[in-house]
């Protein structure tokens, strides 16, 4: 063993001898620093830039706030509000359940189902989105009966593919579909990040495996929150993509507005208005969730602008 | 001595490359208290979760009160029993880690009531009452509110020893049960382990706290690299090693506690 003590010692000393402290000579009392100039400059800046748009979105009439007032709580636009909050509700559960079970396939002893799982989650991942929900939409080009059937033998049931596969059901399947693989990382994570020990506590109670996940998973869920509530706004963004089949949403809806009245870009604001407004009411209730699950963990600390250095600098 | 209430016959275990366990026959007598100690890495935890199965021996046996864990016994052959059979032979086995692993989402009151609610399917109100029993015999009646983030690490500890208790184990295991604790916590620990062995608790208890092991173990165990080197009454062992490896161990011990 090498001695260490004797040059900490000296460097300490060293470190220590420039200051000089008096004690209880004179009372120094604090005082918030100087605020740097480019503040006001900063300020001044962003403030020049948001009256420039406002300067423009009042007067230039392209804007058509005038047709926005007017369709902004019309029937058809709500409708399709509607819909499209049916859609991502819908979609959010089947993909939760689905990102679950997926999860729990993820943690499997058994390869193949793990692997399985995987793979899913792979190719979900990996294409867009966007031809997904194409892809699901013309189904019936590639299966025009839909058969329940015994692999290489009969055929107990068959449904033609184009009954069956509405717009609505197409995007239901293609969003919750892709919504599972997102959601099965999510909750895999959520999974992975509760400590072993934990695991070992409840086995050591004599649970059996179904018990264990009931203590991990409340566990698992306060991390889980986070990124799913990232994951409901997306996807409710997301739901967006599904007018390209012609399933009336929000977006569709505005679309069919503007195709009448070529009012384009009023009826966007107001589609882009509502989604707005629900996606600031997910964080609200987010944030409201989070807290519930923080119940038995220190208060996180929140985080918070640089605070002042408690010591005045020399000025 | 009554009759053994756990037996290893031939225990060994290894983690990939790792031989763990290299053979451990060790019995431990129903009603007493067992001591294992021994430098870190020598196996000593590892034989202890081999006992309930939370990590399963690859070779040996292991026998609590007559049950063969983890195994059934098919002519010549051993079988793996399922999870949920090895789940059902742990409800006799209590354990107690080394940094309590306490439910953090549960109030001390719903740690000691979750394995009875959970495993045996007990009634609630009866089950709430043997969990304020439990935490009145660790001294924590007035916490059973409180979650364990508000817990010292000697009262959490004293939950959990309260949580393994609420299924009424035949044996009880410790893995390190003060190694995480500030000095000034320890004791209030070992007091409620020593009443518990005074009750005739069969106990197991891998621990660093000689002063412990020579007061109230009935037989300690030296473990190295895998193997038992030493084993008997705490007096012969700790105060008269007979091996070199545990006259070393000891020395080093004694140093540090003086230290201390």
């Amino acid at each position: 063993m090498p001695s260490p003590p004797a040059s900490w010692a000296s460097s300490r000393a060293e470190a220590s001898e420039p200051v000089s402290v008096t004690t209880g000579v004179r009372p120094r009392t604090r005082r918030p620093r100087k605020k740097s100039p480019w503040r006001y400059v900063a300020i001044a800046v962003i403030l020049f830039m948001v009256l420039s748009l406002a300067d423009v979105a009042l007067t230039n009439p392209n804007f058509g706030w005038p047709v926005v007032g007017q369709y902004l709580f019309s029937a058809v636009i709500l409708h399709g509000l509607l819909l499209t909050l049916e859609l991502t509700a819908v979609v959010m559960i089947i993909g939760s359940v689905l990102g679950v079970l997926l999860a729990i396939m993820r943690t499997s002893s058994n390869e193949f189902v793990a692997r399985g799982a995987w793979t899913y989650v792979w190719f979900f991942r990996g294409t867009p989105l966007l031809i997904q929900v194409i892809f699901w939409f013309n189904i019936a080009a590639l299966f025009p009966e839909i058969e329940l059937a015994v692999p290489f033998g009969p055929t107990l049931v068959g449904f033609d593919a184009n009954a069956l596969v509405t717009p609505w059901t197409a995007a239901v399947l293609a969003l919750s579909l892709n919504e599972g693989a997102y959601m099965a990382e999510i909750v895999r994570g959520g999974l992975l990040g509760v400590d072993r020990g934990q695991y070992e506590a409840a086995q050591a109670l004599g649970m059996r495996p179904n018990k264990v996940f009931r203590i991990i998973m409340p566990q698992a869920v306060r991390t889980i929150i986070p990124p799913t509530a990232n994951q409901l706004v997306t996807t409710f963004k997301n739901t967006a993509l599904v007018s390209v089949i012609g399933l009336a949403d929000l977006l569709h809806s505005a679309q069919v507005v503007y195709a009448l009245n070529y009012q384009t870009i009023p009826l966007l604001i107001v589609a882009a208005f509502w989604y707005l407004l629900l996606t600031s009411l997910l964080s609200y209730f987010q944030a409201l969730l989070e807290r519930k699950y923080s119940k038995g963990y220190a208060p996180r600390s929140r985080p918070q602008a640089k605070s002042e250095p408690a010591v005045p600098k020399e000025v | 001595m009554g009759t053994p209430m756990i037996v290893l016959n031939g225990i060994q275990k290894r983690f990939d490359s790792v031989h763990v366990l290299k053979g451990v026959d060790y019995s431990v007598a129903g009603g007493s208290v067992s001591c294992l100690i021994g430098p870190s890495g020598s196996g000593k935890s590892t034989l202890l979760r081999c006992i309930n199965g939370l990590q399963p021996a690859d070779e040996g046996e292991v026998w609590v009160d007559g049950d063969l864990i983890g195994l059934r016994i098919e002519g010549d052959h051993l079988i793996p029993l399922s999870e949920k059979e090895v789940a059902d032979q742990r409800r006799q086995i209590g354990m107690v880690f080394q940094r309590f692993n306490l439910f953090p989402h549960m109030t001390a009151l719903e740690n000691v009531m979750s394995g009875p609610l959970r495993v045996n399917r007990a009634q609630k109100a009866e089950t709430r009452e043997l969990a304020r029993q439990l935490l009145d015999r660790v001294g924590l009646a007035d916490r059973g509110d409180h979650y364990p983030n508000e817990l010292s690490g000697g009262q959490q500890q004293r939950v959990a020893i309260a949580r393994a208790l609420a299924m009424k184990p035949k044996v009880m295991l410790f893995d390190e049960p003060t190694s995480a604790l500030d000095p000034e916590l320890v004791n209030e620990v070992l007091s409620v382990m020593r009443t518990l062995a005074a009750e005739g608790m069969t106990m197991i208890v891998v621990t660093h706290e000689m002063g412990f092991a020579r007061e109230v173990a009935d037989h300690v165990c030296f473990m190295d690299d895998g193997v038992i080197v030493e084993e008997g009454h705490p007096d012969a062992v700790l105060a008269n090693p007979q091996t070199v490896r545990a006259r070393e161990f000891l020395r080093k011990a004694a140093n540090s506690d003086q230290q201390n």
